[in-house]
């Protein structure tokens, strides 16, 4: 795709984010990132002058890919120390809220 | 000579011959902690009962190693295993690891002692360590100015000699940026140098632990314990590491990006260009190298880096460790408030920036872009690095600024890591030793490696440091007892 060019996102946009990444936002902080956001991903823009035509991306820093280790079994952490930060917990288990009803 | 004038390896030493005891150490930099935290802010926690009992197994000989007594700070963001890690984030006010970081049991299996937890921007995320949701880290050579960050604290407990070794991370400058900021020695190794095993993920494929000390040599010390492969982490890597300084550069090749510099302040390449002619004086040659793309780094980092964020914070949702928002009547409303107040500001903005970047419709034009510069990069240094041996260059665009100068606009801030971001774009370790100071405040001449190459890195580095003395001076803060 081309290039994208933004000086402010909308507050439709931002509110898209925020649920995206699961961010309550207030209406403050909705201006705030409207306007920061579209700073950066201003900033940013100048990466389009660099000419990356067919040129691979870098998903491995050293090109070490598909490290594998033996199929062995290992002892876990045990239950008592995985859920000891638990908020909440419930029969060995980490107790939530309601997920059914929601949006 | 006062105890917190020896070197870590000087320390070492003294310990090991039993001139000083590992406990009076320990209670020595204890004693300093106390006595001038309160001003600095360096350390989240300390643990004196902890790091005494530490000491006293040593001093009974039931723990012996390379680091033996050896008193250490370690920035809140690796897991020590039954103390708190925060990550200067209130997500994780009351987290207590049930597992140790790979560097830091590392570190104890050598019988380091650990003496506390060092402030940091939350999550790593920052270039003055205001950032953290708990406390200001104050410069020790001006504490109305900021000691740099994210590293801001390990950085501010070594300048004032509170820790004569500590641990920091650096994903774009971290270790770098506050080293040269604070006037110590600071080692951002090769990615996959140091297992990132118990070090909690800010941006995966650029953080890497490393030490920060009083000198090359500490830093070489501290790499020699930290180097290795480890099982758990499976981008660490095992390229042999030979330890061993020498202290010369004659006939070394020192490259210098010159059309990259030319934005650089008068003081500041005045104190760089003395850097670079202290090694000529030693015997190395300095040659012209293109770095074409480099003016890049920082755009394609502030897309990388917030994109991997946004993925590795993904699990502070209060479900399973840290701050819950108890009011929520549905587990989407949960996860949403638990984010809204856990998190601060900079951290909510690099979510959301990576998110953004990262969504339908945006992911070719920013991260892969970003990807395929990385790329460039790499290959940009490659051909520098057939000219010459190593890399040099400033770490910082200015000094130490003042608390509170660059924090409302953030675009600002990250500019502060305009001469270190891409390093961790392409891998590279970069050490950083202190240079010239400029108007009285430190700054650092960084020199830049192929991968793996540390102990080249690190013999310039001591190199330079036997021919000046910057790298000895440090601040005097006060005493308020």
């Amino acid at each position: 795709m081309g290039r994208v060019f933004v000086k402010e996102l909308t507050p439709q946009e931002v509110d898209h984010v925020a649920h995206l990444a699961r961010l309550e936002i207030t209406p403050a902080e909705r201006e705030a990132f409207s306007r920061q956001l579209g700073e950066i991903l201003t900033y940013v823009e100048q990466l389009s002058a660099i000419d990356t035509e067919g040129v691979e991306p870098l998903l491995s820093v050293f090109g070490r890919a598909d490290v594998l280790r033996e199929d062995q079994a290992h002892i876990p952490l045990g239950v008592e120390r995985v859920l000891q930060n638990a908020p909440l917990q419930e029969n060995d288990q980490f107790r939530i809220p309601q997920i059914l009803g929601d949006t | 000579m006062r105890i917190e004038d020896l070197s870590a390896s000087e320390l070492v030493d003294s310990i090991a011959a039993r001139q000083v005891s590992a406990l009076e150490v320990t209670d020595h930099f204890l004693g300093r902690i106390e006595a001038l935290d309160k001003e600095l802010g360096a350390f989240l926690s300390v643990f004196p009962d902890f790091a005494r009992e530490q000491a006293r197994r040593v001093d009974a000989g039931q723990v012996t190693g390379r680091l033996a007594g050896l008193p250490v700070a370690i920035k809140d963001n690796m897991c020590t295993v039954g103390q708190k890690t925060t990550c200067g984030s209130r997500i994780l006010e009351n987290f207590v690891p049930p597992y140790e970081a790979t560097a830091v049991a590392r570190l104890r299996a050598q019988g380091a002692v650990l003496l506390g937890k060092t402030n940091l921007d939350e999550f790593a995320m920052g270039s003055s360590t205001e950032n953290s949701a708990y406390q200001v880290t104050r410069n020790p050579w001006d504490p109305s100015r900021v000691p740099g960050g994210s590293s801001g604290g390990s950085a501010a407990a070594v300048a004032a000699r509170m820790a004569p070794l500590a641990l920091g991370s650096d994903t774009g400058g971290s270790i770098r940026q506050p080293a040269a900021l604070c006037g110590v020695t600071g080692l951002k190794p090769t990615y996959g140098r140091v297992s990132r095993y118990g070090l909690v993920a800010f941006a995966s494929s650029l953080d890497q632990i490393g030490p920060l000390a009083r000198s090359a040599q500490d830093c070489a010390l501290a790499l020699d314990v930290l180097a290795g492969l480890d099982p758990r982490d499976t981008t660490s890597s095992d390229a042999p590491y030979v330890s061993g300084l020498q202290a010369d550069v004659r006939g070394l090749k020192l490259g210098v990006p010159r059309s990259f510099l030319s934005d650089l302040a008068p003081d500041m390449a005045r104190v760089f260009e003395e850097a670079c002619q202290v090694l000529v004086g030693l015997g190395a040659t300095l040659v012209d190298v293109q770095l074409p793309n480099l003016s890049g780094a920082l755009a394609a980092y502030y897309i990388v880096a917030p994109a991997e964020a946004s993925s590795n914070l993904a699990r502070y949702d209060g479900t399973r460790y840290g701050f819950r928002a108890a009011d929520a009547p549905d587990v989407l409303t949960m996860f949403k408030r638990t984010r809204a107040r856990g998190f601060g500001a900079e951290v909510k903005r690099r979510i959301m920036i990576g998110t953004y970047v990262l969504s339908a419709g945006y992911y070719d034009a920013y991260y892969l872009k970003a990807q395929k510069v990385r790329t460039v990069l790499s290959r940009d240094f490659a051909a520098a690095f057939e000219q010459c041996d190593l890399i040099l260059m400033p770490t910082t665009p200015s000094t130490a600024f003042k608390i509170g100068e660059k924090s409302s606009d953030p675009l600002e801030m990250y500019l502060s890591d305009i001469y270190t971001v891409a390093l961790n774009l392409a891998g590279l370790p970069g050490l950083v030793v202190p240079s010239a100071p400029v108007g009285g405040l430190p700054t650092g001449l960084q020199i830049i490696g192929r991968a793996f190459d540390e102990p080249r890195l690190l013999s310039c580095g001591h190199a330079f440091q036997t021919a000046t003395d910057f790298h000895q001076r440090h601040p005097e803060p006060s005493y308020q007892s």
